[in-house]
């Protein structure tokens, strides 16, 4: 704890300095960040700070993923169940470069992340060196900040900036690349907090008048609706949000990214808008006289051809992010500002309310998504299991305590629809980049931040094997993570658009696939397969009681598809059920 | 009117930042969006950048960019306009053979008339160098080239608003 007292001393004291180098500085500040684990993989351009590593090991935890997107992933993970800024760390070259997917999936997603990459020496810049990248300029377009550093006396403003930025007003990942020279040379160390850029202004200013407009609208409206997204979450507002939408008894919907903000059970959650959610919610946005929209972006899987988009509704639109107002759909009210302070001030101006007759529209659809898809979704009566039904089983044997992580394509559609949450920052998935590959190293990164949460992945068969290597931190790191694979020889989504818009023609989407339980088994992770209905429930039992990894193969039905759907270009409401 | 294209000169205060030039390019460049010309100066404000660019785009896309650029960390403010609303330049630099000067007389009537300047004459060649607005300097160009030109370049728009722009005392708002 020594050296961290030191730095902290430094932070209230910036006189003190002390001559280290400039790797031993990145240490101390990702320590004075208040980092306790990254992620990351090491090479040549950056073995002087994997040194200080090795003597730093007693307080800061390195990972070893076996591939940098995993490290990536593993530190997503880490920060969608923590609310933390994940790190991750890279050598210069191909290191740098394959981080590229987990920033742009960060992005996207807003995920506060700091990445730390090597590079070749200053005066070795521009000369095509042994793993040079220009990886400030590849990471430009998906960081929410990045700099490179080439002399050690910058590096504690720009750590301290960098976590700053990623962590503050709307979250992204940001880049910091470390030239080689500036890790070894040594410099008079002091750090402080950064408090601000005069440029950046994290929060918008909330207009008073914008609060009042929205709840006029709001207190008039005969049919409100609400959508809330991932800003609900990344904004601490869960609370807020609940009492804003009981007071004024408005149904709720929420994206992928927002799914467990309020529980799965609360009476106003009426599930999950886009392409492939509920219902009710769908057909209702064309029916709205009022959508409310908080913390979410309208993403063109949420909304489907905007030209049919609630065009009957007025719409309110809360947001941290400016550049998010009238972007997709244009806005009546547009509240700009934090979620948690904007709710909190909209609560006190709105009537309490109940819209019965709207209650009972989206219980009327429910019941005809439950007749149509979900009966046979949750309790087939056919042979072959559906993916519906292992998530039921998880359901009921987490009783909804579970953090689900999963990846992309079929059974994430299933995940998101199906899990039951009962706490916040529980559903940690890959939502506007659709990385599939995402799961398994996100997974880690989740059960290392929250090791007394149940954390289980689910993937498919393809998705998995992009990042299949990570079993080996599992089995290194010993993360007791849940791996349920969802297994049906196909790219499950990529066919099922073959089978409907491609007239079946199985493109490159049937895989043969290897022995899964012998793979898991060569990482010492105890494995199952269930092939039958039967086996299911105690398959699921053992998982759970299972203290270390485990791995579950469940073979599902082969040509089993996700609906409701929204077809590409259709409108919400023409939302089909077969 | 939203939805018709239109020349629009946007003004963006930065930090003076590596990167930011790169960062503001690609906001244009994802959405295949052609930049006509840009322009990178000091500004009225020390150690504060300003960025000019010409864009032949819809109002709509404006706003959506300026919401992207302002996004972007070290942007400070970013403003559109349009024709209008600024005083704006271009300058340009012709290098001619000199012997021109003295074969071609009506050269230097065209220079006098487009208040174009000699910026220097020597034995070999001689250069003009003009400021004004596009189609100005279109012309001369236009005029000038049926005699031969060695080097001709135009710089990017430089520009300037009629109305206040308030970006120092907000500047002054940001630091304390």
């Amino acid at each position: 704890m020594k050296e961290t007292q030191t730095v902290q001393n430094n932070t209230k004291n910036t006189e003190a300095t002390e001559r280290i180098s400039g790797s031993e500085a990145i240490i101390k500040c990702l320590l004075a960040e208040g980092v306790d684990i990254l992620y990351g993989y090491p090479g040549g351009a950056i073995m002087p700070v994997y040194d200080e590593l090795y003597k730093y090991q007693d307080k800061i935890h390195h990972v070893l993923t076996r591939h940098e997107q995993g490290a990536t992933h593993s530190a997503q993970g880490y920060a969608r169940i923590s609310g933390k800024v994940g790190v991750c760390m890279a050598t210069s070259g191909p290191g740098a470069t394959n981080l590229i997917t987990g920033i742009a999936d960060a992005q996207i997603d807003s995920t506060p992340m700091v990445c730390i990459t090597g590079q070749v020496g200053s005066h070795l810049l521009g000369s095509d060196a042994f793993q040079e990248t220009d990886i400030v300029g590849i990471s430009t377009p998906v960081t929410k900040w990045n700099c490179q550093v080439t002399k050690a006396s910058q590096i504690p403003e720009a750590i301290a900036k960098a976590f700053y930025i990623a962590r503050s007003g709307r979250p992204g990942p940001v880049l910091i690349d470390v030239t080689k020279d500036a890790q070894f040379e040594e410099f008079d160390f002091k750090y402080e907090k950064c408090k601000g850029v005069r440029s950046y202004k994290p929060v918008p200013d909330t207009d008073k008048n914008t609060l009042k407009a929205a709840a006029e609208l709001i207190n008039n409206a005969k049919k409100p609706l609400v959508v809330w997204g991932q800003g609900v979450i990344l904004g601490k507002a869960e609370q807020e949000f609940k009492a804003v939408i009981e007071k004024a008894g408005i149904p709720s919907a929420w994206t992928i990214l927002g799914a467990s903000a309020i529980p799965t059970s609360h009476p106003l959650n009426v599930g999950m808008v886009g392409m492939h959610g509920n219902y009710a919610p769908n057909v209702l946005t064309n029916e709205c006289d009022l959508l409310i929209a908080i913390g979410m972006r309208f993403d063109d899987r949420v909304t489907g051809n905007l030209e049919t988009y609630a065009k009957q509704a007025k719409i309110i639109h809360f947001d941290i992010d400016p550049a998010e107002i009238d972007k997709n759909v244009k806005t009546d009210v547009a509240v700009l500002g934090d979620a948690k302070a904007s709710l909190e001030a909209l609560l006190p101006l709105l009537n309490a309310n109940s819209h019965i007759e709207w209650h009972q529209k989206f219980k009327d659809l429910y019941n005809i998504e439950f007749e149509k898809v979900i009966k046979n979704d949750l309790h087939p009566t056919k042979e072959g299991l559906t993916m519906g039904e292992v998530l039921k089983e998880i359901n009921i044997q987490t009783k909804g305590n579970a953090a689900i992580v999963s990846d992309v394509g079929q059974h994430q559609m299933i995940a998101c629809r199906y899990a039951e949450f009962n706490k916040s920052k529980s559903n940690i998935t890959s939502g506007g980049l659709g990385t599939m590959g995402f799961a398994l190293p996100a997974a880690i990164g989740a059960k290392m931040a929250a090791p007394d949460r149940e954390v289980i992945m689910i993937a498919g068969d393809g998705g998995y094997q992009m990042t299949i290597q990570e079993l080996g931190t599992i089995f290194q790191q010993k993360v007791p993570v849940k791996i349920v694979v969802l297994n049906n020889e196909f790219l499950g989504m990529v066919r099922q658009w073959q089978q409907l818009f491609f007239d079946k023609r199985y493109a490159s989407t049937e895989m043969t696939n290897p022995d899964f339980i012998a793979i898991a088994k060569g990482y010492s992770i105890e494995a199952k397969k269930v092939t039958e209905r039967k086996d299911l429930k105690a398959a699921v039992k053992e998982m759970i009681d299972c203290e270390g990894p485990y791995f579950l193969e469940v073979r599902v039905e082969k040509e089993g598809n996700v609906f409701p759907m929204i077809p590409t270009g259709a409108s919400v409401s023409d939302i089909r059920l077969d | 009117m939203e939805n018709e294209i239109k020349q629009f000169t946007v003004s963006i205060y930065t930090e003076n930042n590596i990167g930011l030039l790169n960062r503001i390019s690609a906001i244009f460049q994802r959405r295949h969006i052609n930049i006509e010309s840009l322009n990178t100066s000091p500004s009225e404000i020390e150690g504060v950048s300003r960025f000019t660019i010409v864009v032949n785009i819809t109002e709509s896309q404006m706003k959506k960019i300026q919401g992207q650029i302002e996004k972007q960390v070290e942007v400070i403010k970013a403003y559109f306009h349009t024709e209008e609303e600024i005083i704006y330049q271009q300058s340009c630099i012709f290098k001619m053979k000199s012997n021109l000067l003295f074969d071609e007389r009506q050269i230097q009537n065209i220079i006098k008339e487009s208040n174009a300047r000699i910026v220097t004459v020597n034995r070999d060649f001689f250069v003009i160098e003009k400021s004004g607005r596009k189609e100005e300097i279109d012309l001369l160009h236009r005029e000038l080239s049926v005699f031969g030109i060695m080097q001709f370049t135009r710089s990017g728009r430089i520009a300037v608003t009629k109305d206040e722009m308030k970006i120092s005392t907000m500047l002054l708002a940001l630091e304390h």
